[in-house]
């Protein structure tokens, strides 16, 4: 089983997004939990590369898809443009964030605490990002 | 989508938060919420009955206001979260620096209270 789909590089497909992802996560049987913190986690990786590596530009693309590794599931993100390696970024305090009065920063933060494994790769120009959350069968002992 | 509604219950200033916030509209968040405290709100409550969604966009908005609320003695408090907002908040732990309660009345006494 796979679902792909292809998003222009504008915050108001963000919406989109959402909608993809709510209807394909319940086909693996993530609870109405799961699939919110998961859709928040994917949101935030794709609202990162829309708004710092795409400019909010619509002609351009990120592409998603969602694959069925056995025990998990691997949604990828990938993307031509400024790699955004996010294994690398290193998360603010959220005392550095409220002093700071910056009203970004904390999206990162959550995928890390969302997922249960990041992997990032960036090869001819082409970056991808997977996310990878376990099913809930595969929680269990 | 996101709709927002303000209203006014004594001295308090009621913003309601209809739908999903996200990075394409967080910007209408934080405009109302400025508009709010520049007409001099001293209670400012976040009404989260029918939020059914928000990103770090949206969390930014509320963490970047919370050393004006201190600073200013404004007194802030969300009620009304759904599970799964909440849970969002908690993650993050932003349970600890906003006072998240389940509704209007608890929100009213706490900020009577401090």
């Amino acid at each position: 089983m796979s679902h792909k789909l292809n998003l222009s590089c504008c915050t108001s497909a963000l919406v989109e997004l959402r909608s993809f992802l709510q209807s394909s996560l319940k086909a693996y049987g993530f609870s109405e939990m799961e699939r919110h913190q998961v859709t928040l986690a994917v949101e935030e990786v794709c609202a990162n590369l829309i708004i710092h590596s795409h400019a909010c530009n619509p002609n351009e693309l990120i592409s998603l898809e969602l694959k069925d590794l056995n025990k998990k599931l691997a949604i990828e993100i990938t993307d031509k443009g400024d790699a955004f390696n996010l294994l690398e970024y290193e998360v603010p305090e959220l005392t550095q964030v409220i002093g700071e009065k910056r009203k970004g920063g904390i999206g990162i933060l959550l995928v890390k605490k969302i997922m249960d494994e990041i992997e990032f790769e960036s090869k001819n120009g082409e970056n991808t990002c997977r996310l990878i959350k376990k099913f809930p069968d595969a929680n269990r002992p | 989508m996101l709709q927002l509604e303000r209203k006014k219950e004594e001295n308090k200033d009621i913003l309601r938060l209809i739908g999903e916030v996200d990075a394409s509209n967080s910007i209408l968040l934080d405009q109302s919420m400025q508009e709010i405290l520049e007409q001099g709100a001293t209670v400012l409550l976040i009404d989260g009955t029918e939020l059914v969604y928000i990103s770090s966009a949206g969390l930014g908005v509320f963490m970047s206001y919370l050393d004006d609320f201190s600073e200013r003695g404004i007194r802030f408090a969300i009620f009304g979260l759904n599970e799964q907002v909440n849970e969002v908040f908690k993650i993050l732990g932003l349970d600890r620096l906003i006072a998240i309660v389940p509704d209007l009345s608890t929100a009213t006494r706490l900020t009577h209270e401090s």
